[in-house]
């Protein structure tokens, strides 16, 4: 077995902490511990949203040396996570990338592809290839 | 407005002219949440209230000069707003400060300052005029901006409502707003409203202190 530091990690973001975290239980279930996965959902006061100093930790959490793969529910995430990704140090990020993908589906297919030791292009190509055509 | 182009706006005076904008987003909560439950999520109003009530915390012990005061408000906004809406403002101050760059804060540089937070918000939202958002506001109002000339604060107020009023008709094809399609129509996107809120704020204040 690999360890989880040796592969890309994977960022759930959802507006929603129930969703964020169910769909992480989900990759838990198919990778183990062998693909770091940190997720994040909620706005500050508890309610439904998403905001970019949650996304800043769950990254730090799912971090390793092949770089982290995002996955978010709808528009506001994906503007949130990719602000985050911004305010990033600037050696993290070219190494952090948000994928175009549905939430639930994206998420398995990425963090299965990482447990492979497939570099981050992949893992994203893996959950882009989801996409609706 | 300041008397000439070039007259420096004073840190004090774009500190009151924030306070103002701060004031007129949290007066204006429930109708920005009660434009966004028709069209989006529903938070616009308490997720603006929240970012700029961490603005007024800060603002009075800032000792930050106009780039600086751009850039802190610009994160703060990022930080707190959460939704779309807070990388979108966040990113509109902080390329305005970042534009400002050494300059002294002038009319001369209002223009420019606009149009590269405008960019940004373009580049961040990968939108443009015309799709019922923000922009629909902000756009008219920089092209009023750059032209200049008399009464410019009533000109740009006018401007702001009448790109604020325009998103009514307009089918949205950004953000939550564009999955009710046709259901879009007949709305006020809650962006262009705080949009016009926040440049009506700041025309006003701006008119009520001239002196640098």
């Amino acid at each position: 077995m690999s360890d989880s530091n040796d592969n890309v990690g994977i960022v759930i973001v959802s507006h929603s902490p129930d969703v964020a975290r169910g769909v992480a239980d989900m990759v838990a279930q198919m990778v183990g511990i062998e693909v770091k996965v940190a997720w994040c959902g909620g706005n500050v006061d508890g309610g439904l949203g998403t905001h970019v100093p949650a996304i800043l930790e769950a990254i730090d959490k799912a971090w390793t040396p092949r770089g982290v793969a995002i996955l978010v529910d709808l528009g506001g995430a994906q503007t949130n996570a990719e602000m985050a990704i911004e305010m990033l140090a600037e050696d993290r990020q070219g190494l952090v990338v948000v994928c175009e993908a549905p939430i639930v589906e994206g998420a398995i297919f990425a963090a299965t592809e990482a447990a492979g030791g497939a570099d981050l292009a992949a893992v994203r190509a893996e959950a882009e290839a989801l996409r609706a055509p | 407005m300041t008397d000439t182009a070039s007259t420096p706006l004073s840190t004090d005076a774009l500190k009151a002219a924030v306070r103002a904008m701060a004031v007129a987003i949290i007066d204006h909560t429930e109708e920005l949440s009660r434009l966004d439950q028709a069209i989006g999520d529903g938070d616009h109003g308490l997720n603006m209230k929240r970012g700029f009530e961490a603005i007024l915390a800060k603002l009075d012990g800032s000792a930050d000069a106009p780039p600086a005061l751009l850039k802190s408000i610009g994160t703060t906004l990022v930080m707190t707003v959460g939704g779309a809406s807070g990388p979108l403002y966040g990113s509109l101050a902080l390329a305005m400060g970042k534009a400002l760059g050494d300059q002294p804060l002038t009319l001369a540089c209002a223009a420019d300052l606009l149009d590269a937070g405008i960019q940004s918000v373009m580049s961040r939202g990968r939108s443009q005029a015309g799709e019922k958002t923000m922009l629909d506001t902000l756009v008219p109002v920089l092209a009023v901006v750059r032209a200049g000339g008399a009464d410019l604060g009533d000109r740009v107020k006018a401007a702001a409502a009448a790109g604020a009023a325009a998103t009514v008709p307009l089918r949205a094809s950004k953000g939550r707003a564009s999955f009710l399609g046709e259901r879009s129509i007949g709305h006020m996107d809650p962006g262009a409203r705080s949009s016009q809120l926040l440049i009506e704020a700041l025309c006003d204040a701006l008119s009520k202190d001239p002196a640098p």
